[in-house]
Formats: C-alpha cells, structure tokens, sequence
C-alpha cells in the first residue's frame, strides 16, 4: 500500500495501485479489489466503461498531452502524474495544464522517480498527493515541502504573482 | 540599482538553508550522485578537474562596492585570492571546497548576491548591455526588465528542470549589441513600433557548443506588459516538447529548426492565448516600482571638459590613446563611461586578484557612485565618471593592470579557461591568448588594425564564443595533441554570423604566426573604411586560406 504525502508533509495510505501499460496486443490488467489508475488514453478509449466509476483513475506519462482530457478531467477521482526520471521537468507543466487550464478539481498525484526535493515544485504546480521513491525517508517530507514561504510568480497554488501583491 | 526588499531577502535566506540542508544529505549519503548533481548545479556548483567551481551570479552585471568586497573576502577566506569574469557577466571562483559552500552562499546572502541557477538545466542570469542607462541610443534602459525576467524566473517551478540549460539576453540599443542577443535561446531587443509603445523583438533559439545557430526572429513586435507571459508561453513549449533523449540536441535551437521557426512560433502563440491576460502580464506599475530602482545617480550638473581633456591629451600619449579605446561617451554632460580592461598581457583573459577585486570596489565609490558592471567580454565598467577626474583615474589604473588600452581590438580577447583548469578541454586557451598579446604588443599597429573580436574556446562547449568571434579559435584534439582551429568570419552584433572554418588545424607554437597572416590579408585587402569583418565579408575567405596554407 503507498504512502501517499499531503501538501502540508502528512502521511497517510491508500491501496491505488497503478496499472502499467499493456504490451501489444494484451489487456490492461485492472485488479477486481482495488481502485486502479490506468494509462489515459486507454481511459479514454473505454470511455462508456469507465466513467463515472469512483475506483477508476488515469496516470499520464511524461510526454503524454493532458489535452486528450480537456473537458472531461472532472470526471475522474485521482490524476497520476508520472516523473520517469525526477530530472524529467514535464510533469510540472501537465500538472499545471489539468489545473490551470482544464480545471481540474480532484487528486492530483506524482508518481514515479519522487524525491525529496522535487516535491516543493510538484506542490506548486498543482500536485496534492506524491508517492515518495520508497528509498527516500518520508519523514523528511514536510521539511523538504515548506523551505520557501513564498514565491515570485504565479503558479497553481498563487494565482497572483509577487510583483501584483507587492503592488497593493 | 536593484536592492532586495523583505521578500527578496526572505526568500534568499530560505534558499541558503534549503542548500545547507541538501548539502548535509549529499555528504551523509542520502543523496545519490546524479540526485544531488542538479541541485548543487542551480546553486552555482559545478565540479571541475582541480576542485569544485561555483559561479556566482551578477545579476545582469551590475554590482556595489560592498559586494566586490564581499567577494574579494570570499576568494580569500574560501579559495586561493582571485575570481574570474565570465562572458555571461558572473564571477566563477575555482577553488571552494564542497561543504564550505552553504557558508559561502551565506556570505553573499547577506550582501544580496547569490549562486541561484548559474549552472543546470534552467532559467539563467539575464544579461544586458553594460552600457544600460549611461548611452544615448537606447530604447529605454533593459535593466528593470531584466529584473522582471530574474525574480519571474527564479526558483520557477514549472522550470526546474527544462532539457537544457536556457540563457536570455536583452539588449536596447539600435546600433550596437553588446551582449549577443542573437546566440542566446531568447534574445530580447527592445524596440519602438510605429505608435511609440515600447516592446521587444523576440530572437528565439540562438546558441553555440556543438550546433552553432544565430536565432530566428519569433516575433517582431511584443508589448512590454506582455513580457512575461510570452515568455512562460515559450518555456513551455519548450518544456514539453524539447528533446531529452540526446543531451546534444536539447537545446531549444534545435526544437525551433525541427519545428521550423513559423512552426514554433505557432505553438507559441497558442499557448500565449490561453495565458496572456493572466494576472502574470505585467502591469505598468510593476514596471514603474522595478524602474524606480534604476533611477539616474545624483549627477553634479557640469559641462563636458573638453578642454581639459584636450590638454591633458597633448602632454599625454598613454593618457590619449586609453580616452580614445577606453573611454565612451556618456549621454550626461560632463560625465564618462570607462572601461577598466581585465585583459593584461600575461594575466588570463576575467582573472582578477582579491586585491584587485578590493581595488575596483574602491574605485568604484572614488569615481563612479559606488557601482560597476561586469561585461560579455570580461572587462568591468565604470559607468558613471566625471570628465574632469579621468586623467586621476587613468593615473589610479595603470599600475593595477586595467589600464591597457586595447578595448575592442585584437589583443581583446575573449578567452574560457581551457585546458589549465577545464576538464572537458581539448586544450589550453589561455596560453593561446597570452601568445597572440605578446606577437601583437605594438598599440599603434592594434588601433591601425580597428575592431577585432578574436575569442578562444578550448573545446566545442564554446564557452568563449569562439564561432562568432571575426577570428575564432577552438582546441581540438588530434591523436592526444593539442591543436587549435581557426574560423573567421563571426559576429555577435546586430549583423550575427557563425564563422567559417579556414582549414586544418595548427599547433599552438603555430598560432601568433597563422594569427599573423589573416591579419597581413586584412591588411593588405582593405579599403579605408572597412573593419576586418567588413573585408572578411567582401573578399571572402580564399585569400586568407591561401596566405596561411602557402
Ligand atoms: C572551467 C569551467 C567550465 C566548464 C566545465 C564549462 C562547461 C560548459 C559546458 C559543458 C558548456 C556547454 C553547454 C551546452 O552544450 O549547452 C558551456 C557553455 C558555455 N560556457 Fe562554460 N564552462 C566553464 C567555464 C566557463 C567560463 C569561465 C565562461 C566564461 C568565460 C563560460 C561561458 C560559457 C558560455 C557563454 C556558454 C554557452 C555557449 C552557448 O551558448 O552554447 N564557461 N560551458
Ligand atoms: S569551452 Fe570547453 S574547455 Fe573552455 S571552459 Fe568551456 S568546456 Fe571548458
């Protein structure tokens, strides 16, 4: 079971598990007992399947377009992003597109290489819940999420960037 | 000048700690190599052949006195007494050691200076003109929006980690550009359209290294409230659809050919339209609050002393030459802009002492408002002279060693460290560039011989421009022997060009020789008028590959 990390450095479990993508030819294997986060474009192609379904989620890999969801992102409880590499920068650009732009509302989850001090900008772009590589020592999660009170621009979680604030 | 307000300072204290804390779990091992690798890179260090090397950011190039004594106190308390001026306007010490960094990053923090995104794959210094403010042929002065560009780019989140390292550069004067605009991934010239609003023309994808490339113009016209928001608009299409998958062809130049530069700036635009009225787009008083910084020094009202410095020519030909090199005019009656030269014959080309550090501070507060810039050409300005003080001032700086009068000419020269420092050099610059002052010390054959950009990389990486130097030279290895490669051709100005390679290459004992010939060429071919660039382009480059390979 992941633990799963808060914005705020809390700790809590769930039992999402993510499906990796089927080889050629095979069927995703969606487990009978437990939610499940599949690719998004397969979502989307069993589109009548599985919406509306509370246990169903989508993850999207670095360089898959969230604009396949546009319009439909509220329709799914959790949003994985996956970092294959924590250098990998994209994700923070999907996550703020589902946000900012799509409108996304529910769970925002990183998935993937996460570590300690990527998770700062995950937070601002919009992510709510990281699943830290099991290597890393989740304790020190809170820490690592709040060494900046602040920032200079607008992301996700400031809409108005500091030179606006500093301004009133 | 800028100066830090609480959040500024609030956020840079955040960040030395937020650094002190990565480095303790770097050296307990909680860190991997390659995990800890980006974050010491966005704080300035990188790890060089002899030790680690952090480079320390002089936002567009301007700096106080206190903090050049900051530094100065930082070579010697850290490292071994001198720093180093780099083409991107920043100052690079060679020396630290790894755990004593938190604590040098603490020194500068309290000077508001700092190391943030010097190295790694992200938004770096913005660099300008070092002539912003004091000439009369700009725009309007770049530094405010140079400004705006450092506090919206730094510690960006979205931007953390682009596939590749990303420079940007403003320059303001129609005539001149100092500062390589055009190999910069976005270069930023600030224009007038035909209803007097002020904007930037936006150059996207320039750079050196491996694939050399003068960036397309994206966009002719952007309002300047609009600065920032096409800016996101172009990191994030860069972001997104960049390569990673070969760190060779990551940079954006490479994503704008293969987009074609209509294409990306399509996808540009597209992006922007979803964006543009954001609350990121400036608003004329964020733009007037960052400009009250930059406000005009308190300038005595004096006339120019033309006079004066008529006589104290006449009696004084070393005085007389550096006015004439050295020296530029000033868009303030009675006032100067100075060059202090950092390139004295058998020092390597940016290496200053603590000592000398410590010196030009006290010029600084002496002759010049307590300020300086660092130059692309690793020389440092006194922006803010009086007329009537330069022949004391001269008198000041001819011992110190920044006095030589060669701005701009051949002996100029742009030079990275090369071999004796660089562990991914092919050879040693530094030598080469000693070499080439020494054959050509006769000052009056120099200013004879006008404009010269002669610049020195010691491998592809190019760090010293050497593609758009008129004369470049690249060490290249030939069956583990140093050998350089001579281009020519090059510019870096508002005419951007990449040099041609004139042939095979040479040893270096070779180099003041072959140097020697394409100057004879010049020599020989020019009319009056023309700069070296000037015959290069109008004879072509025959000529000069027959004299030297005769
Ligand atoms: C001694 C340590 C140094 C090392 C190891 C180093 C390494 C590198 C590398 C690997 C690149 C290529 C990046 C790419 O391919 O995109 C590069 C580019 C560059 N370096 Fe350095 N560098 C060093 C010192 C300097 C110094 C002292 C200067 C200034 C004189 C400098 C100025 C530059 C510039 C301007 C570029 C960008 C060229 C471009 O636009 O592609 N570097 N450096
Ligand atoms: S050009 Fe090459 S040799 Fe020179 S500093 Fe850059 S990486 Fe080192």
């Amino acid at each position: 079971m992941p633990n799963v990390i808060s914005p705020d450095g809390s700790i809590r479990q769930d039992n999402w598990v993510v499906v990796p993508r089927p080889a050629e030819g095979e069927s995703l294997d969606i487990p009978a007992d437990q939610p499940a986060l599949i690719p998004a474009d397969l979502w989307l192609a069993g589109y009548e399947h599985f919406t509306g379904r509370q246990e169903i989620g989508v993850w999207f890999d670095s360089h898959d377009e969230p604009e396949i969801l546009d319009g439909r992102v509220n329709e799914l409880p959790v949003i994985a992003v996956n970092f294959p590499k924590f250098s990998d920068g994209r994700g923070y650009s999907i996550g703020r597109l589902l946000r900012e732009r799509f409108g996304y509302k529910n769970e925002l989850r990183a998935i993937g290489d996460v570590l300690l001090d990527q998770l700062q900008f995950m937070k601002r772009c919009g992510f709510d819940a990281y699943v830290l590589r099991a290597d890393k020592d989740i304790n020190k999660a809170a820490r690592c999420l709040n060494f900046f009170s602040q920032g200079y621009q607008a992301a996700t979680d400031t809409e108005i960037p500091l030179f606006r604030r500093r301004a009133s | 000048m800028y100066v830090y307000d609480e959040h500024d300072r609030q956020m840079a204290a955040e960040r030395v700690a937020q650094f002190r804390d990565q480095t303790e779990r770097a050296l307990a091992g909680e860190l991997a190599e390659d995990e800890f690798l980006p974050l010491r890179l966005q704080n300035g260090l990188y790890v060089q052949r002899l030790a680690p090397m952090l480079r320390i950011c002089v936002p567009y190039g301007m700096m106080r006195s206190d903090q050049l004594r900051r530094l100065a106190r930082i070579t010697r308390d850290y490292d071994k007494g001198y720093a180093h001026f780099t083409t991107r306007q920043n100052v690079q010490l060679n020396w630290p050691a790894l755990e004593d960094v938190p604590d040098i990053l603490a020194e500068l923090a309290e000077v508001e200076m700092h190391a943030n995104q010097t190295s790694g794959n992200c938004i770096r210094n913005t660099t300008t003109d070092q002539f912003s403010g004091v000439q009369s042929d700009e725009i309007a002065d770049p530094r405010p929006y140079c400004e705006i560009i450092r506090q919206w780019s730094t510690f960006h989140p979205e931007f953390a980690f682009l596939p590749r390292k990303f420079k940007v550069a403003v320059n303001a004067s129609e005539q001149t550009d100092r500062v390589a605009i055009q190999v910069h991934d976005i270069g930023l010239q600030m224009v007038r359209n035909e209803a007097g609003d002020l904007g930037f023309r936006v150059h996207v994808g320039g750079g050196l290294g491996r694939t050399p490339m003068v960036g397309p113009v994206i966009r002719d016209f952007l309002p300047e409230l609009d600065l920032l928001t096409y800016l996101e608009a172009v990191l994030r299409v860069y972001n997104r659809y960049g390569r990673r998958d070969n760190k060779f062809k990551a940079r954006i130049k490479i994503l704008v050919k293969a987009l074609t530069p209509e294409g990306f700036a399509e996808k540009v635009e597209a992006e922007w339209q979803h964006i543009k009225e954001s609350p990121t787009r400036l608003t004329p008083e964020a733009i007037q609050r960052i400009q009250a910084y930059f406000t005009e020094p308190d300038y005595a009202a004096i006339d120019n002393a033309t006079d004066l410095l008529a006589s104290q020519r006449f009696e004084n030909r070393g005085f007389d030459q550096w006015l004439t090199h050295n020296v530029d005019t000033h868009k303030k009656a009675g006032y100067a802009i100075v060059s202090l030269t950092m390139k004295k014959t058998g020092t390597p080309p940016g290496d200053v002492s603590d000592k000398q550090l410590e010196q030009i501070a006290d010029l600084a507060d002496e002759f010049s408002f307590g300020e300086i810039r660092v130059t692309h050409q690793q020389n440092v300005v006194l922006a803010d002279v009086r007329q009537d003080r330069l022949f004391e001032l001269w008198q000041a700086i001819t011992p110190m060693g920044f006095g030589t009068a060669n701005l701009n000419t051949l002996t100029d020269v742009i030079c990275c460290p090369g071999g004796d420092y660089c562990a991914l050099a092919n050879a040693k610059s530094i030598p080469v560039a000693e070499a080439i002052q020494r054959q050509f010390d006769d000052l009056d054959y120099l200013y004879d011989l006008g404009n010269i950009d002669l610049n020195i990389s010691g491998c592809m990486n190019a760090c010293g421009h050497h593609h758009v130097g008129n004369i470049g030279v690249l060490g290249v290895d030939k069956k583990g022997q140093e050998f350089y490669q001579i281009s020519l051709g090059g510019s870096s100005h508002h005419d951007a060009s990449i040099g041609k390679i004139l042939g095979p290459s040479f040893a270096r004992d070779e180099m003041p020789k072959v140097i020697s010939k394409i100057i004879d060429v010049y020599v020989d071919k020019r009319t009056e008028e023309e700069t070296f660039l000037d015959t290069y382009r109008r004879v072509g480059i025959d000529p000069f590959k027959e004299r030297v390979y005769a």
